[in-house]
């Protein structure tokens, strides 16, 4: 990525006295009638100037715009504006006519300004609490013109944590599949994009499967399983130099890659003579290490955010259901104990809960705590298959298939309540995506 | 649908042929002498020996399918595979790749798995029969690749599936 520099000199340090801040949501409220009434007015411009992504007074619309989206789609915000909303002046900005917002509760304002052309352009966020005609967060962002979208999502999220008490995920990337053609031939490529969907670029060019994908900590590269040559082999993909290498050498088929959350090692399952296991292997290579060692289908496999504990799938038992085990492949119990099969466990980032698809005939995507524990079914598509978190553990997307001749996948996003349900727009089908850390 | 789509195998293999022989000559055909007869292409007499087209008109079947979440061979299984292995041994310098596959209703990864077990079930009933074990190789492709594209019980069993292919 490019640099991404918060200017926090060029701002006054503002403190916020919490006894003042009385604005909030809360990401467990699942009513939806308590959404919290913001206004995102256009981003004005001291003085327009052309930059290679667009003028600055675009650039202040098309961010408050990617702001109001952000902040609907986490379910949380009733979002009005940009459009359709007065033009605010520059000095407004840090003096706002709080009397004319009043049917809001909270005001977001902001500014872009650029010397023009290539330079970077600084994007200000402001967010202001309407009742009280207080200041409750200010950041600035300096940013190349292409990366507006990441001053968007980064205005986005300094609002979403002020107001929710959450971490932010906004500014984060998703790798997944790409689908087009028949269900019997359908054509896979690897695929990145933004969290919301923007920035898509397609990766692989098709003709060969490409599933499972996985961002690196670091968004160096990316874990996936590949056809090529007719064979199922995990590769890592550089996204710098679009080179890729085979994670180990084997004639066994490999498949199911996961990073451990430092990046320095690699998760997989290989099968040998038919029995599926999984492994270990560092991410420089080396001699695999072996985790499981059941005559049953040992698979998949997600580290716990400390790295200690790895929560995984089996069939051990007759049918698939969910395991824990330290990090050294000791210890290895089953903590799903409800109807049904479990698959594709999942540790939440923030280590409090572990997501999965619940089988009882349809998918659904579930979450339940790391000691089986409360378990929660949040969506209730025909097949709703292998969540993915957010980087703050309070979202989830998944691939949801519809039945029949067409068969077709697309990339949806739930959260914890389970009644803030979207489609992520994609250019064609989309299946297995894997969401990335907040990007830094 | 099986002899259909067979026979139109054979043509193709027939087109094939003949767009071979026309690339033969270089330089251009001397113009036919009015005199002459009009020449017949030779009818084809079967698919080529150790072809896939041979291995398709003489096993009573390519493919053996399975009960769900299930990988065992069962008495039809085994009647299949051994007039593939009958076959393969007839023809002992052909390799076949058995594909591995499974229905919709499993998710990704182990689908991916169960589609190995699968295979090499396969697999290991063609070696009891003594074919070597080094000419078959296996693949799975979960439920990637499914045969019957509906969503119910019919659709599912025929996905449930083995399939054994030459390697050419």
């Amino acid at each position: 990525m490019t640099r991404f520099a918060r200017i926090a000199a060029f701002f006054a340090l503002f403190l916020a006295s919490p006894a003042l801040a009385q604005l909030s949501v809360d990401v467990t409220d699942d009513s939806g009638s308590s959404n919290l009434k913001i206004a995102v007015p256009a981003l004005p411009t001291s003085q327009p100037v052309i930059t290679p992504a667009g003028s600055t007074d675009e650039l202040g619309q098309k961010i408050a715009q990617v702001i109001a989206d952000d902040l609907r789609g986490s379910g949380l915000f009733s979002p009005s504006g940009p459009v359709g909303m007065r033009a605010i002046s520059m000095n407004e900005v840090t003096a706002p006519q709080f009397a004319g917002w009043s049917r809001f509760e909270a005001l977001v304002h902001g500014f872009v300004r650029s010397a023009g052309g290539a330079n970077d352009i600084t994007v200000g966020c402001y967010l202001y609490d309407v009742a009280l005609e207080t200041e409750l967060t200010r950041q600035g962002y300096v940013v190349a013109p292409r990366d507006w979208r990441r001053a968007a999502h980064k205005c986005a999220d300094a609002i979403y944590a002020r107001l929710s008490g959450e971490s932010p995920f906004f500014d984060s990337r998703i790798a997944y599949i790409a689908e087009s053609g028949p269900k019997g031939a359908r054509v896979k490529r690897l695929a990145i994009m933004d969290s919301d969907g923007a920035n898509h670029r397609f990766i692989t060019n098709g003709q060969s499967i490409a599933l499972t994908p996985r961002f690196s900590p670091d968004y160096g590269s990316i874990l996936y399983v590949s056809y090529i040559q007719k064979r199922v082999r995990i590769f890592v993909y550089n996204i710098g130099t679009g080179k890729q290498r085979l994670i180990t050498e084997s004639s066994n088929p490999t498949f199911a890659p996961r990073w451990s959350p430092d990046g320095r090692y690699i998760l997989f399952s290989m099968a040998i003579a038919g029995n599926t296991d999984i492994y270990r292997v560092s991410s420089n290579g080396g001699t695999p290490v072996r985790l499981t060692s059941s005559p049953g289908i040992d698979v998949g496999g997600s580290y716990s955010p400390d790295g200690s504990r790895i929560v995984f799938e089996s069939d051990r038992s007759g049918s698939q259901q969910i395991y824990v085990m330290n990090a050294d492949g000791s210890n290895q119990r089953r903590i799903s104990h409800g109807g049904g099969r479990y698959a594709t466990p999942e540790w939440s980032p923030r280590g409090d809960l572990i997501a999965f698809t619940k089988i009882v005939g349809e998918f659904k995507v579930a979450v339940m705590t790391p000691g089986g524990e409360n378990e929660r079914i949040l969506t209730n598509g025909w097949q709703d298959e292998a969540p993915t978190w957010s980087p703050n553990g309070r979202v989830l997307q998944f691939f949801r298939t519809s039945p029949g001749r067409s068969g077709a996948s697309q990339v949806w996003q739930v959260d914890l309540t389970g009644v803030n349900e979207r489609r992520i727009p994609t250019p064609l089908s989309g299946s297995d995506p894997a969401w990335g850390p907040l990007l830094p | 649908m099986a002899s259909i789509s067979r026979s139109l195998l054979i043509a193709g293999a027939v087109i094939a042929l003949s767009a071979c022989a026309k690339k033969e000559p270089v330089a251009p055909p001397p113009p036919p002498p009015e005199t002459a007869q009009p020449v017949t292409a030779p009818e084809p007499t079967g698919p080529v020996k150790g072809s896939q087209e041979d291995f398709l008109a003489s096993v009573s079947s390519d493919r053996v399918f399975f009960d769900t979440d299930k990988y065992d061979i069962d008495m039809e299984d085994q009647s299949v595979l051994r007039s593939q292995a009958q076959w393969l041994g007839a023809n002992p310098g052909v390799s076949v790749t058995i594909e591995g596959h499974c229905d919709e209703r499993g998710t990704r990864d182990y689908n991916l798995a169960l589609g190995e077990r699968r295979a090499n079930a396969a697999k290991n009933y063609l070696a009891s029969l003594g074919v070597d074990p080094s000419r078959i190789t296996t693949i799975s492709y979960g439920k990637e690749r499914p045969a019957a594209m509906g969503s119910d019980e019919q659709a599912w069993a025929q996905n449930r599936r083995a399939v054994t292919v030459t390697v050419q």
